[in-house]
């Protein structure tokens, strides 16, 4: 039998990194007026890559290594938009852009808790046999 | 939990855009308000916002660094009838463009709801969360 650990697959690292760009977004949204301000956004598709591959994880070959936590080195995947309509003060935050953004994560958060949500259903069947 | 924080970036950007409501209807308020001397005549108030970084320099929310009282210099009417002209016979009034602040406050009210629309999603994601597995 395989192990428990990827049992959820890749929802339950897709998840946690969903929260985190929400909380990005929450912010470019918050700083929509504020001057000299430039919109950022997690590259959400390199980042659950490492997450999943774990090609920058370093390896344990000892048992007293310590582990190195997935989110040593995330501010490194963070990236500024490319502004369409640059302000006269600096900020680089589209608002609607930002909003269409934030909805969309939202939605796939959801997606991916719709997956989760039924993974752990099945298991709990499979556990009761009923 | 990325989600409390979410909380906090959308309140303190809330409290940001209701200080510059504050500030703008302070000016629309005060915009015919004439003085008898060109110094205690009424200067409108501007905010300005920065950003709120945490110790790994993130930026996490917003704050009003400073309230800004314009230099702008007050306009100089004749109107030797006023009570509290001056001995020439002119009053002073505040250099305000009314349309100006209602523009301003336009974008404050719709930032505000940007914010109060964030919390509420995330809001509602927490609690699809926490019913993960029922």
């Amino acid at each position: 039998m395989a192990g428990l650990d990827n049992i959820f697959g890749i929802h339950e690292q897709a998840l946690l990194l969903r929260a985190k760009r929400s909380a990005v977004i929450a912010n470019n949204i918050a700083n929509a007026d504020t001057p000299n301000f430039k919109a950022k956004d997690i590259d959400f598709m390199s980042m659950l890559n490492k997450e999943m591959n774990g090609a920058e994880k370093m390896a344990k070959t000892n048992g007293k290594h310590i582990s190195v936590t997935a989110s040593s080195n995330d501010n490194a995947l963070m990236k500024f938009r490319v502004p369409t309509q640059p302000s006269i003060d600096g900020n680089t935050v589209d608002i609607d852009m930002e909003k269409a953004r934030f909805a969309e994560n939202a939605v796939q958060y959801q997606a991916s808790f719709t997956f989760l949500n039924g993974r752990i259903k099945g298991l709990m069947s499979a556990i009761r046999g009923d | 939990m990325s989600f409390f924080k979410i909380f906090d970036v959308a309140g303190s950007a809330m409290t940001a855009q209701s200080l510059r409501l504050n500030t703008t209807a302070s000016n629309i308020a005060n915009a015919q308000n004439v003085s008898g001397n060109p110094e205690s005549v009424y200067r409108a108030k501007y905010t300005e916002f920065s950003t709120v970084l945490n110790e790994q320099s993130e930026a996490t929310g917003v704050k009003v660094d400073s309230i800004s009282e314009s230099e702008v210099a007050p306009l100089k009417l004749f109107d030797p009838k006023n009570p509290i002209a001056d001995k020439d016979g002119y009053v002073y009034k505040p250099d305000i463009s009314v349309i100006e602040e209602m523009a301003n406050m336009i974008s404050a009210s719709r930032s505000y709801q940007d914010n109060v629309d964030v919390m509420n999603t995330a809001k509602q994601l927490m609690m699809s969360t926490l019913k993960l597995g029922q």
